[in-house]
């Protein structure tokens, strides 16, 4: 590829390679000089322009995040009015806010809930990557590069098709269903997600990229295939490993749909599903119903906060590890 | 010796295939085996023989119940906004102003010095929230007396459950959805963008190529395998939308206001599993399923086939 490009470059002009740089002007009219200026301010001003595209769409894409905290902070009226940020009591807003969705949605109880389903999902999915990884590998057996095609397939397959029929087994099993125990509730949200092929594929990849030589040295010096997975092949990869962990972090947090259909005891249930549920809505004159926006907001602040925490802290992992999925080709 | 690895072999894959049998690769023939069910009831298993009415059903040409004359047209219709061309607008709309507008934000990325980091990290920041948060987040924000009304100083009632129309819903719809959907994209091209030649672009310094032009036939070719990996990947995520709808107008399970107009295809297939007749429509969600996944299929086969031509590798 790198060959065609510089040879359709090549053809057209051919390079003289010598230890002077000849410039190419189309434009025989204009001088050297002018030219140069010519570029500079033509530099400058895309510059400008992109650095105002980029401010400009940082602004929009920020704004959401801002809009939230800000109407965290505000009186529900003054959120009714549209405001841009609170003008009067913030600090007894914030305490009213904050009070009422902590206590009306249970909030530590369902933080507790997601963050006991997202650990130990994360720990039983790393344990079976990583097993499953050094068999696809570094063991040879027969038909590993089909049954490893069957399992890449699989991910083209939209996820309905599995969470039907998972419904209907987790119903079998008595999983799931009216008088669902708590932890009947974390095992139906745990199972099913326990295995991940496109995990099995990163972590495959990496893998691969150790050398040989260090298997084989391992053996001369009696290591087992057990010994030389955990003592050399998985702190090799801990980058992946710590990725692969962020990455199934994230995505249990986001979790919504399974949740909200598979699990019926509501004290054993995730945040996200709880803060679209009607808890947040103030009842006056005991009959009259009113969502309050605020407290939603409050809500989404708190759990939206905890991950871009994380995020902050491992941002050089988490941008690395998704942007690896996007470079194989 | 390493073929005296064989049983081995298995033994670190049996947790993997034993996982994998029960929530995948048996979910997967018993959904397609139940969208030909008859008459197929969840809690017994019961079912009264194969049929091709529940696809008939789901498409609005069979109906629920023989003679009545009452057809669902919920997921596909050719009078007015279904499940099947929701979401088929939202694909069309979101994927290529998403997959042009990341190429852009991406390039421009690339092409500065000062700030890179800061706006490489800004722009990546909606990857990692709460879709159905931030979809409350936006509910808010264009709600009739809410700040972007206020902003702009018009009162659009944009989801307002008795008064938006099909239309203002679905501008908000995508809106969100592109929203959700740009960091990925961006911090892929970025990562394609900085593997690139620095030598490619002083070939078109050298030709007093105008800037443009080098992006153009530089960089989008060059970036053609991330290119294509993007389209296919956020064609299947867009055909599965479902937590923003839900994050942003959440009415599910209810007849209650604009009732089913903001239905996407999961969407449907979900209300089925949930709604009150559950145990019989199961059936249906199952033959949705495998109509989403046919779709899927074809897509992804047109997309393979025109990248065949077109990405430079």
């Amino acid at each position: 590829m790198a060959n065609a490009l510089s040879n359709r470059f090549n053809k057209k002009k051919p390079v003289n390679v010598t230890t002077q740089l000849n410039i190419v002007i189309p434009s025989a009219h204009m001088s050297v000089e002018r030219r140069e200026k010519m570029d500079k301010v033509r530099h400058i001003i895309g510059l400008v322009i992109t650095y105002l595209f980029l401010a400009v769409g940082a602004l929009i894409v920020i704004f959401p995040f801002y809009y939230m905290i800000a109407a965290s902070f505000m009186s529900q009226s003054e959120l009714d009015s549209g405001m841009l940020f609170s003008q009067s009591n913030i600090i007894e807003n914030i305490k009213y806010n904050y009070s009422e969705t902590f206590n009306r949605l249970n909030f530590m109880a369902h933080i507790g809930n997601t963050l006991l389903v997202a650990v130990t999902t994360t720990t039983l999915q790393l344990l079976v990557t990583i097993l499953s990884a050094f068999a696809f590998s570094r063991l040879t057996f027969r038909g590993r590069d089909t049954l490893f095609m069957i399992f890449l397939s699989t991910m083209m397959i939209p996820g309905e098709m599995f969470t039907i029929s998972n419904y209907i087994t987790m119903s079998n099993l008595k999983l799931a269903g009216n008088s669902q125990t708590i932890w009947q509730a974390y095992l139906t949200m745990i199972l099913p997600f326990i295995s991940s092929v496109f995990y099995i594929y990163l972590l495959r990849q990496n893998f691969k990229q150790i050398p040989n030589e260090l298997y084989l040295a391992a053996k001369v010096d009696g290591k087992s295939d057990w010994e030389y997975l955990w003592k050399v092949m998985v702190p090799l990869a801990a980058p992946t490993l710590i990725t692969v962990t962020i990455l199934s972090i994230i995505g249990s947090w986001n979790a919504y749909a399974w949740p909200n259909l598979v699990v019926s005891n509501q004290d054993a249930q995730i945040i996200s599903v709880i803060i679209r549920s009607g808890n947040l809505n103030l009842i006056y004159n005991d009959t009259m119903e009113k969502v309050m926006t605020t407290w939603q907001m409050t809500a989404s602040v708190l759990t939206v906060v905890p991950l871009l925490i994380l995020f902050i802290i491992f941002r050089k992992y988490i941008m690395r590890g998704t942007s690896r999925a996007g470079i194989k080709g | 010796m390493e073929n005296k690895n064989n049983w081995r072999a298995w033994l670190y894959l049996a947790p993997v295939l034993l996982l994998m049998g029960v929530f995948t690769f048996f979910p997967l023939i018993n959904t397609i085996v139940i969208s030909f069910m008859k008459d197929y009831k969840v809690t017994t298993g019961a079912n009264s023989g194969f049929t091709f009415d529940n696809y008939g059903y789901v498409l609005g040409l069979v109906e629920a119940v023989k003679g009545t004359g009452v057809y669902d047209t919920n997921f596909f219709s050719l009078t007015g906004p279904s499940a099947l061309s929701n979401t088929l607008l939202i694909t069309f709309i979101t994927v290529p102003i998403s997959v042009v507008l990341a190429l852009v934000i991406a390039i421009a990325i690339n092409n500065i010095k000062f700030l890179q980091k800061f706006f490489q990290t800004i722009f990546f920041m909606p990857y990692v929230t709460n879709v159905i948060a931030v979809g409350m987040v936006f509910a808010v924000m264009f709600d009739v007396t809410g700040v972007v009304n206020s902003l702009f100083g018009i009162s659009n009632p944009w989801l307002s459950e008795t008064q938006a129309t099909w239309g203002s819903v679905m501008f908000v719809l995508c809106l969100y959805v592109i929203w959700n959907a740009l960091p990925y994209k961006i911090l892929i091209f970025l990562s394609g963008l900085q593997g690139i030649d620095k030598q490619y672009y002083e070939a078109a310094k050298i030709d007093a190529a105008p800037r443009w032009k080098t992006n153009l036939k530089i960089t989008v070719p060059l970036l053609s395998p991330q290119i294509l990996y993007i389209t296919v990947t956020s064609f299947i995520g867009a055909f599965k939308e479902y937590n923003s709808v839900i994050g942003l107008i959440n009415r599910s399970n209810s007849a209650a206001g604009l009732g089913h107009d903001m239905y996407t295809v999961v969407y449907y297939i979900y209300d089925k599993m949930q709604g009150t007749n559950w145990n019989a429509n199961t059936q249906y969600a199952s033959a949705a399923a495998v109509i989403l996944f046919i779709i899927i299929l074809i897509f992804t086969f047109i997309e393979l086939q025109v990248s065949k031509k077109r990405v430079v590798y």
